[in-house]
């Protein structure tokens, strides 16, 4: 009764579906309603500037990401538009100077809008630092993480008027200098 | 002099031994960058990393915060940096701004809500959110905002509802996005900001304002109560929106000349929430939509972004038809636009709206399919969706021309979708058959790797049904291949057709085009050099085997130039090739009397719409031989959707579906192999199973059915089968129609043990098509007992709505420390050294498919097949 039948019938080509499928899966967490996901700063060369996250993420997704995404943000040509779809989401990015600056929204954010996010960062460390360049935000990396914090939280545009993000890192800097000063004086003679 | 110099260093010595002072921040970053290689900077990291650790085992606070922001920059370099974590939550709790400040974004950068170290910052930020500088409490609601798992956000969210209904408009914004973020954590906390978001609106500050939308927006989408509560406010949103665009000048919001364009872009969304589906809403923000849409200054991006939002709430809601219209000419403007940008989103826009209005959209189809020729494939990709949303029986045979030309011309990643576009809209509104076939064959000739691998079958399926084509067809497609071997579809498409129609090619009766001179040789010629060629797969081979075959009774001279080949490939190394080959040289010795009639012209296929238009179930066409004379009804060859189904169920599982390699196994063809090699074992007397020979069947069909019980009505039920007996595992599976219901099948399935151990955790999965329902009844046990002295049954219900179609199980039993299977082998003999027990080896598995058909029609044949090692398959025909 039993006749040999070597059957299989998964193409190589629904295996790797499948796969595809388990890997949205495995980053299932990114698709929770959230209005940016994450920012990512990177130089042309590919080295991580600045990373925020939105959404929690373990160290090794977090890595396998930004290298995915720096990989084709950089392979993209100055002409292309400054959108693409990754996974689920969509990816806005911009480039100044030597800088990339790309940030991950959800299927239904404007993307202009979000273009104008980015823009309104840079002008924020541009009058920060005055006229800013990767340096300054290499040196003073977690100045930017400061000014990324009182534009943006948890996501969302939390102050939409230059002058006041600026004026409360302003303020926040002299209170840390208040504190600073007595210690600083000390370490610049002795201990430094 | 020297007793001085001595004290010096040991001075030194002694200090830097006491209390090493770390390098200063900038210091170190200055020194990585110095570094030329990668290694040279795992070095520098590895002493520093060395250095702050020792630092933070003496418990040294003076440079914590130094230590912690050093390492968060190496953190950013990608080296790890976990072990800054409790000191970050020290430096939280310290009393310095400084401490606080680094010590916040240390723990926003390397804590998440995935390590409970988090938790132990609760009481911290709780007090700072009670401090009396503004700034800490900044810190303490930004660290919340950004990373507070529910557990905190359920802890702190009453000081964050107290910080709302502050008067200070920095807490209040920061901690409106607070609540928005405990809000997404802990939904069911919702309404404990009900009361605080009564005056959000009254605001002045447009921080404030900003981001009340927000939380109101996040509100509305989570609840529908809340949405309901508050369709009350549309009014004060179209105030404030309209004092918005009305107002002057106001530097401080100011972007490029429009005011304050976060905060539009945020109340047209909330608009956009409260609308939709609601009359009386969409009435209300009927005239300020129309005012954004027609005064906002679109010179620059952030109008853009205004209008483009206004756009999607225009179409959301329940607008006005001239809104919409507006609407839709705004993104066809934005088409004309030069920013990449705004014509992605506008065709992005366009592919949403499509469904909705198709009408608007398809004014501007050549402005779409402009797009096409884009350099961006973000675009490229866009302009294609939309343009295949655009196709209708009107535009049909433009439209195909474009895409057709796209497909020469686009990246190979947008072949397959783009080849499966054209297929589908062909299909659906075809103005010919002449120019279905055609266009089909022009996707064939251009892209021809790329397609899905039910092209060919479907094809195939279109030719025959079009009897008055074929002379047409066979003609174009020998043309097409003479010469070019490389687009293996349209080869099979091809050796199939020619050998069909073989005779009307030589014959040269084409009406529609200039007939083509071609003698039998010819024709011989290019399917031996298709047999020939190594571009061909083995499956193309196989189909120009066929064809070979199907000729020698369509040509008249060449029969014995046909018989030669035949003979050649009995003993090809291609184990497929020469099966078939064999089974043919079969034909022409022992049964020569049946080879007319079985080698006849295919009768025109029956379509069966399985779920659309693509999925059609047919013959695969190779299939013929000794099958198709009984069984008029379409054969089983699996549609491609119920093979991903048994997929996911193997997908599931810690297996990994191991796929044989061998060459003769190509699931483009799967169906057809199967009867071919039932073929096989019919012809060569091997031990067959019974096909019912209710009707007359040719002879040679029997050959195997010497010892076998014939099942002369499948109505009486299926005969019980063995579905597995190796290694000591035996399966039966004994069929049964319900009295109740007769598209429910009854399988009841017996295992035993004959081997001297016990097989233990033994589950039995099955899993069937979507269209189908399953029930898997609870097993007697999961141990089998050893020496047969015991049986597990399991019962499972298949529900088949659709009598007479294709069905497919897959089953799959597990069982860990059992002898068998292909993992089992190895396992079995590990087990016998009495290691298996210490070893924790991986459960051994074996998959079983079980696949078949069962038609009404009285033909019934049951096969059962061992599967190499890995388990078997059970066909029922």
């Amino acid at each position: 009764m039993s006749v040999l039948l070597p059957i299989w019938f998964f193409s190589e080509r629904d295996l790797f579906e499948t796969q595809r499928l388990r890997l949205m899966l495995f980053f299932f967490p990114l698709l929770s309603i959230q209005q940016m996901q994450f920012m990512l700063l990177f130089s042309r060369q590919g080295k991580l500037r600045l990373q925020k996250w939105y959404v929690p993420l373990s160290d090794k997704e977090k890595k396998k990401i930004t290298r995915e995404l720096v990989q084709t943000v950089l392979a993209r040509k100055p002409k292309m538009c400054s959108f693409l779809e990754w996974r689920d989401l969509k990816i806005v990015y911009k480039r100044y100077a030597s800088l990339y600056f790309c940030c991950a929204i959800e299927d239904q954010d404007n993307e202009l809008i979000t273009l104008e996010i980015i823009h309104r960062y840079v002008e924020l460390l541009d009058k920060y630092f005055g006229s800013v360049c990767e340096l300054d935000i290499i040196f003073n990396f977690e100045k930017a993480y400061f000014i990324l914090d009182e534009f943006l939280l948890g996501g969302e545009v939390q102050e939409t008027s230059k002058k006041n993000v600026l004026k409360a890192i302003e303020q926040a800097d002299l209170l840390q200098e208040e504190a600073e000063t007595p210690r600083s004086v000390l370490e610049e003679i002795g201990l430094t | 002099m020297k007793p001085l110099e001595t004290i010096e260093v040991l001075q030194t010595t002694f200090f830097s031994q006491r209390m090493p002072a770390p390098i200063r921040l900038r210091e170190l970053i200055r020194t990585i960058r110095t570094a030329r290689t990668q290694a040279e900077e795992r070095e520098m990291i590895q002493k520093e990393c060395a250095a702050i650790r020792s630092s933070f085992r003496e418990e040294d606070n003076t440079y914590r915060c130094r230590n912690v922001a050093k390492l968060l920059y190496m953190h950013m370099l990608g080296y790890p940096a976990h072990f800054g974590q409790l000191e970050c939550l020290k430096l939280i709790a310290s009393q310095k701004f400084t401490d606080k400040r680094i010590g916040y974004l240390g723990a926003m950068l390397l804590l998440d809500e995935r390590q409970d170290v988090h938790l132990l910052m609760t009481n911290c930020i709780k007090n700072d959110l009670n401090h009396s500088t503004q700034y800490v409490q900044g810190l303490a609601l930004c660290t919340l905002g950004c990373m507070g798992s529910s557990e905190m956000c359920r802890d702190l969210a009453g000081e964050v509802e107290k910080l709302l209904k502050t008067s200070n408009s920095y807490l209040r914004k920061k901690a409106a996005l607070c609540a928005v973020h405990v809000i997404r954590k802990v939904p069911e906390l919702m309404e404990m900001f009900l009361p605080a978001t009564k005056n959000l609106l009254n605001e002045k500050n447009h921080g404030v304002l900003h981001t009340s939308v927000v939380l109101l927006t996040e509100m509305c989408e989570r609840s529908p109560d809340m949405l309901a509560h508050f369709r009350k406010l549309v009014p004060q949103l179209v105030r404030i929106l309209k004092n918005l665009i009305m107002s002057g000048y106001s530097p401080e919001h100011d972007v490029s000349g429009i005011s304050d364009p976060f905060l539009q872009v945020r109340i047209l969304r909330l608009l956009r929430i409260l609308g939709r589906n609601d009359d009386d809403s969409s009435e209300a923000m009927n005239d300020i939509l129309a005012q954004v849409a027609t005064n906002t200054e679109t010179s620059k991006n952030v109008g853009n972004a205004i209008l483009y939002e206004t756009v999607l709430t225009i179409m959301d809601i329940k607008s006005e038809s001239g809104l919409r219209v507006l609407a839709i000419n705004i993104l066809g403007r934005f088409l004309l636009n030069n920013d990449k940008n705004i014509r992605y989103v506008a065709l992005t826009s366009l592919l949403k709206t499509v469904q909705t209005d198709h009408n608007a959209v398809q004014r501007h189809r050549s402005t779409i399919v402009d797009c096409l020729k884009d350099l961006d494939v973000s675009i490229k990709r866009r302009a294609m969706e939309l343009s295949f949303a655009l196709v209708n029986g009107n535009n049909v045979r433009g439209m195909m021309k474009e895409l057709l030309y796209f497909l020469d011309s686009c990246e190979p990643e947008f072949k397959a979708d783009c080849a499966s576009g054209i297929f589908l809209a062909a299909e659906k509104y075809a103005p010919s058959k002449r120019w279905h076939i055609d266009t089909i064959m022009r996707v064939l000739t251009t892209a021809g790797s790329y397609v899905r691998d039910d092209a060919v079958p479907n094809l195939i399926q279109l030719i025959t049904n079009s009897v008055e084509m074929h002379a047409y067809t066979v003609q174009r497609l020998y043309k097409a291949i003479l010469g070019d071997y490389s687009q293996q579809p349209l080869v099979q498409v091809a050796s199939w057709c020619i050998g069909e129609y073989g005779d009307l090619l030589v014959s040269g009766q084409c009406e529609e085009e200039e007939p083509i001179q071609v003698t039998e040789d010819e024709v011989l010629d290019i399917l031996e050099s298709i047999l020939i060629s190594n571009m061909s797969a083995s499956v193309t081979r196989g189909y120009a085997l066929t064809a070979i075959m199907k000729l020698s009774t369509r040509f008249t001279c060449t029969v014995n130039r046909i018989k030669k080949v035949v003979s050649i490939y009995g003993s090809s190394i291609d184990v497929e090739l020469q099966q078939r080959a064999v089974e043919y040289n079969a034909l022409f010795k022992k049964y020569d009397h049946m080879r007319p009639a079985l080698l006849e012209r295919m009768p025109v296929m029956e379509k069966v719409t399985t779920n659309g238009p693509a999925e059609i179930v047919q013959t695969n066409g190779e299939t013929e031989t000794s099958v198709l004379e009984t069984k008029p009804p379409p054969s089983g060859l699996q549609p491609a959707n119920q093979a991903n189904d048994l997929l996911d169920l193997l997908g599931e599982s810690d297996i990994t579906p191991v796929i044989p390699t061998a060459p003769t196994i190509k699931p483009a063809s799967a169906g057809g192999e199967l009867l071919d090699l039932l073929g096989d074992l019919n012809l060569t007397g091997s031990p067959v199973s019974a096909p019912a020979p209710q009707i007359a069947q040719p002879p040679f069909l029997l050959d195997g059915l010497t010892s076998q019980p014939l099942f002369n009505d499948i109505a009486a039920g299926i005969p019980s089968i063995t579905a597995y007996n190796k290694n000591g595992l035996k399966i039966d599976f004994t069929f049964e129609r319900s009295n109740t219901n007769p598209s429910v099948t009854v399988i009841t399935i017996q295992a035993s043990n004959s081997t001297e151990l016990d097989m233990t955790d033994f589950v039995f999965q099955a899993a069937v098509p979507k269209t189908f329902q399953l029930q898997l009844l609870s097993p007697s046990s999961s141990v089998i007992p050893a020496f047969n002295s015991g049986t597990i049954t399991q019962v499972i219900k298949v529900l088949n709505p659709q009598k007479s179609c294709t069905w497919s199980l897959v089953l799959k039993a597990s069982m860990p420390r059992s002898p068998f299977g292909f993992a089992g082998k190895e396992h079995w003999y590990r087990k016998l050294d009495g290691k298996e027990e210490e070893n924790g080896l991986s459960p051994g598995q074996f998959v079983a498919a079980v696949m078949g058909t069962v038609y009404v029609v009285p033909l019934v044949m049951l096969v059962f097949c061992p599967l190499e090692q890995l388990g078997f398959v059970v066909c029922l025909w």
